[in-house]
């Protein structure tokens, strides 16, 4: 199968963003998904994010890996680069993408596979580096192009669309992330528009690598009675732990928060984000208290959901190797090469 | 061999006691008087109490290959004794610590016993232990200072440089010096007759190691992204990297750094984060040894296919598997070529010595940009961690990097349609775009099938549009590759064909065979795919021997592959212990051939 380009319509009603963009500008190829997939509602989300963010898109770099959730990223933002990569090396990619170029706002879209099966050692790398990332795992629990295995996130007793039973324990990327020093953890259902595009939305401004990990049922092979990642059953056990919302920073807050359990956070842009928190005693500030709460709604069989976890101002990539300002692919040569002079010099010390 | 300036001596000690600096003074001392000098530096996988050996040729003819024999060793290992004491040729000697008693059963007719009661010396003079471990060498550099004529002003010259801050030290170890040196004096007939005597044939050279020369060629070449997995023999060169760019990259005024160098988790990310900022734009690299390649394979495959940038550095090691990590190898010839599952071939670039190491590096950078491609670097073990006289690097101030075929947004604006894989100018490279730029040049790579306008596809005539184009791109590069050296000798009818570290004791080998009457020609191989240059050389010749440092003679079968010269048309020698070539190998190889071809 080719891919195949979206008909290009003009909807002259459409509302446009501070850049002059309609949601449409934000989108990509035809999705070749199945029809119901959860990840299509993701990429909606993305879309929906960027656009509300005026993201201009030829300054933001799309990354995958392989599965059906990286081939999502040439369904939205066709004006940005892509890099389709290799299975679960994603985040090494964009490690050195962002490297070679600062500038730019880096989207990595991931699966369970892709991210805690062959890539889980790049994953708690990219974490530990705090690459600045957004970096989205649709976690559906099975892999979907080899036609419904078993992954890694696969809950104990959740069963396959033949009825046989996981019996592995799971891998939770929010608690792997929370325990592995990750700045920004944050868990969303692919059926919850309302609550997902916020959290993206902070996760693209956040000052660090942003992990969210998006319920997104596969409706081809795990989307039956029995399963713990189908759309039923997300909704049921969905308990949401805070409820974030986002203000953009050409909107001036006028009002003041009088509601306690309100905590407003400024994101490094100068937005802000503000979150609720809906869940008695959680504080999504407080990292262990955080991995404690999320791991007794994982006994209980709960899908604890929200901006999980936090914390602004920690060194990213850049800041701990200490690199100038500017990209590094940019600075010219006689920045970068010393000179015959130099050169002369040096090679007397080696004698 | 054996003469004035014509000869070799070797330490055998324990790794970990600080010979290697006491080594290296005498290595440089050599170098200073004027005299050719070569230094190997034979060393365990260990950090602490293996043996280690560290052999030094001196030759006024400038031969720089790892010699046969030695006519001295300094036999300071008691676990290795026997069998040091057997490697030195018959009239040679040997010098041992006194301390205690050789036994006798080691001891040899034909050869002199210089005892020097090493340890009584330093225990003598010191107090700290570590002082009495670490003098113990500095004592014998003294000894062999007397014994070989080595000039004293020097030496101490560069006791005073290298402990500049360090009064207390400097102290200690000219005392050290002076201590071997007198025992030297009055117990052995000093000079030996075979010592040296001050030349002046090294005043535009430099004593440099492979690694560090790759590291600043980096530098130079203008690389700001530097990925790496700490791993024997290739971890200096980062750290060579990493100390120019604190030299020269640090920002005035603000101290931020111009440059990026991540240590990955693993060689695979190690190669994705080199991918992944060349695709952004900037000149990447990643530095290895073969089992770092062999987790590269899936990335070289991508980056070969989506056509990005990136050098890959392969200091080779023994193999397979961990093989022996502190020994040298060419056994990563036929993996670096064709690396990667599916029809792939990679450009790569072979440096003989460290003064190649230089130049090769930048050129390698240019050829990354240029085709859009992995580009490795296969230097070795004994090239890169050894430290060897070269010519002094130069560097011309109007080099222009080859940034190779990038649209800048004007450029981008003038097209009617951008297509990431179309031929444009027929030369098999197509113009590539930079993520942040004008959003026509935005597109999709994906390792997965594509046609020309980078959009995925599983459509037959598509997907071999892109893959003919890239064969064409590569095939073209054979003549951008480094071309061979040739060497030729009216009327020869013999080929010596070689690569890489090997240069050096071929060459001797030729000069050896032509005393001999042999008359040969030489070609070493600097570049993959190879340049026309190379086939011709094969056909012009009667006899091929192809000399490398593998057991499965790789050099020999990617000629055959890539110019269709019968394989068993040429002949393979092959030295694969892991020890650096000889002369005498290659001699030996060629003499015995003909010996029985005129039986």
């Amino acid at each position: 199968m080719t891919s195949i380009a979206k008909p290009q319509v003009r909807h002259p009603g459409l509302p446009k963003n501070a850049l002059g963009y309609t949601k449409r500008d934000y989108e990509g190829a035809m999705s070749t998904l199945c029809a119901g997939c959860g990840h299509d509602s993701v990429t909606a989300a993305l879309i929906q994010a960027f656009w509300e963010l005026d993201l201009p898109p030829h300054r933001a770099a799309k990354m995958s890996g392989i599965g059906c959730s990286s081939k999502t990223t040439a369904y939205f933002m066709k004006q940005s680069h892509g890099f389709n990569s290799v299975h679960g090396r994603m985040p090494s990619v964009t490690s050195g993408a962002s490297a070679a170029n600062r500038g730019l706002t880096y989207i990595g879209i991931s699966g369970d596979g892709d991210s805690l099966s062959i890539g889980m050692g790049q994953l708690c790398h990219a974490i530990r580096r705090n690459v600045r990332m957004l970096y989205v795992i649709e976690n559906n629990g099975v892999y979907g192009l080899t036609k419904g295995q078993f992954s890694a996130s696969a809950d104990i007793g959740s069963t396959s669309k033949k009825g046989e039973a996981n019996v592995q324990p799971p891998i939770d990327p929010a608690l792997l992330a929370l325990s592995l020093g990750a700045t920004f953890v944050a868990r969303s259902f692919s059926g919850d528009k309302t609550q997902l595009v916020p959290i993206l939305k902070a996760g693209l401004v956040h000052d660090g690598f942003a992990l969210i990990d998006v319920i997104s049922p596969c409706v081809s092979f795990n989307d039956h009675e029995g399963s713990t990642k189908s759309y039923r059953f997300t909704r049921e056990h969905e308990v949401e732990m805070t409820e974030v919302d986002f203000v953009p920073i050409r909107h001036e807050i006028t009002t003041k928060d009088t509601d306690s359990a309100v905590t407003a956070v400024k994101m490094h842009d100068g937005t802000v984000m503000r979150f609720r928190k809906t869940h008695e005693g959680y504080d999504p500030t407080d990292r262990e208290k955080a991995y404690l709460h999320v791991r007794e709604c994982q006994g209980r069989g709960e899908v604890a959901t929200g901006l999980l976890y936090i914390h602004r101002g920690g060194a990213d990539m850049h800041k701990v190797a200490q690199t100038v300002d500017r990209p590094l692919a940019e600075l010219p040569m006689s920045e970068l090469c010393p000179g015959k002079g130099a050169l002369d010099k040096l090679m007397d010390s080696y004698r | 061999m054996s003469g004035v300036n014509d000869f070799a001596f070797k330490m055998a000690t324990v790794n970990g006691t600080g010979s290697a600096s006491a080594n290296s003074l005498l290595m440089q001392a050599i170098f200073r008087m004027g005299i050719p000098v070569a230094g190997k530096n034979i060393f365990p996988s260990n950090i602490q109490g293996l043996p280690t050996w560290y052999e030094v040729r001196v030759s006024a003819a400038g031969y720089m290959a790892r010699p046969a024999e030695v006519d001295l060793i300094v036999a300071l290992n008691t676990n290795t004794l026997a069998k040091d004491i057997k490697t030195v040729r018959a009239g040679g000697y040997v010098m041992y610590d006194s301390s205690w008693p050789i036994p006798e059963e080691l001891k040899r007719d034909d050869v002199t016993f210089l005892g020097v009661p090493f340890g009584d010396l330093a225990a003598s003079a010191f107090e700290r232990d570590r002082d009495r471990t670490l003098l113990r060498n500095i004592i014998y550099t003294g000894a062999l200072g007397a014994l070989l004529s080595i000039d004293h002003d020097i030496i101490s010259e560069m006791l005073k440089e290298k402990f500049a801050k360090k009064k207390s030290l400097l102290e200690a170890n000219a005392k050290a010096i002076q201590m071997g040196w007198d025992y030297a004096t009055a117990h052995f007939p000093c000079p030996l007759p075979f010592h040296l005597a001050p030349m002046d044939e090294t005043k535009d050279k430099v004593i440099i190691d492979g690694n560090t020369a790759c590291g600043l060629g980096a530098v130079f070449a203008g690389a700001t992204v530097g990925a790496w997995y700490p791993i024997t023999p290739s971890t200096s060169l980062m750290e060579a990297f990493k100390a120019f760019c604190e030299k020269y990259r640090v920002e005035p005024g603000t101290g931020l750094h111009k440059y990026c160098i991540l240590q990955a988790e693993d060689e695979l990310a190690a190669a994705g984060i080199a991918i992944g900022a060349g695709w952004a734009g900037a000149r990447s690299f990643t530095n290895t040894s073969g089992p770092g390649i062999s987790l590269m394979q899936e990335f070289l495959g991508l980056a070969y296919y989506t056509e990005i940038p990136a050098v890959f550095f392969d200091v080779q090691r023994t193999g397979p598997a961990t093989g022996m990590p502190t020994r040298t190898q060419q056994a990563d010839l036929m993996m670096l070529a064709y690396a990667s599952h599916g029809d792939t071939k990679h450009l790569i670039v072979f440096p003989a010595n460290p003064h190649e190491c230089f130049e090769l590096t930048v050129k390698a950078f240019d050829l990354a940009e240029r085709f859009q491609t992995p580009v490795f670097v296969a230097s070795d073990l004994d090239i890169g961690m050894n430290d060897w006289m070269v010519p002094r690097f130069q560097w011309d101030d109007g080099y222009v990097a080859d940034r190779g075929k990038v649209l800048t947004d004007a450029e981008l604006k003038a097209l009617p349609k951008f297509s990431r894989y179309l031929d444009a100018d027929g030369d098999g490279i197509a113009a590539r775009t930079l993520p942040g730029g004008d959003p026509k040049g935005a597109y999709f790579v994906r390792g997965s099938g594509h046609d020309r306008h980078a959009a995925y596809t599983e459509d037959s005539d598509a997907y071999k549009d892109v893959v003919d184009r890239i064969k064409r791109k590569i095939d073209n590069a054979a003549a951008h590759v480094p071309a061979p050296v040739i060497i030729k000798t009216p009327g020869a009818e013999i080929g010596l064909v070689t690569i890489g570290g090997c240069d050096a004791a071929v060459r001797e080998a030729m000069d050896i065979l032509k005393a001999q009457g042999f008359h040969v020609d030489f070609m070493r191989i600097r570049g993959f795919p190879f340049a026309e240059g190379v086939h011709e050389f094969l056909n012009e010749h009667e006899v091929n021997f192809v000399i490398e440092q593998n057991r499965d003679a790789q050099l020999r079968s990617l000629l055959a592959i890539e110019t269709g010269m019968p394989r068993d048309a040429m002949i393979a020698v092959l030295d694969y212990a892991g020890m650096p070539l000889t002369a005498q190998v290659v001699v030996n190889a060629v003499t015995a051939h003909f010996a029985g071809v005129e039986a």
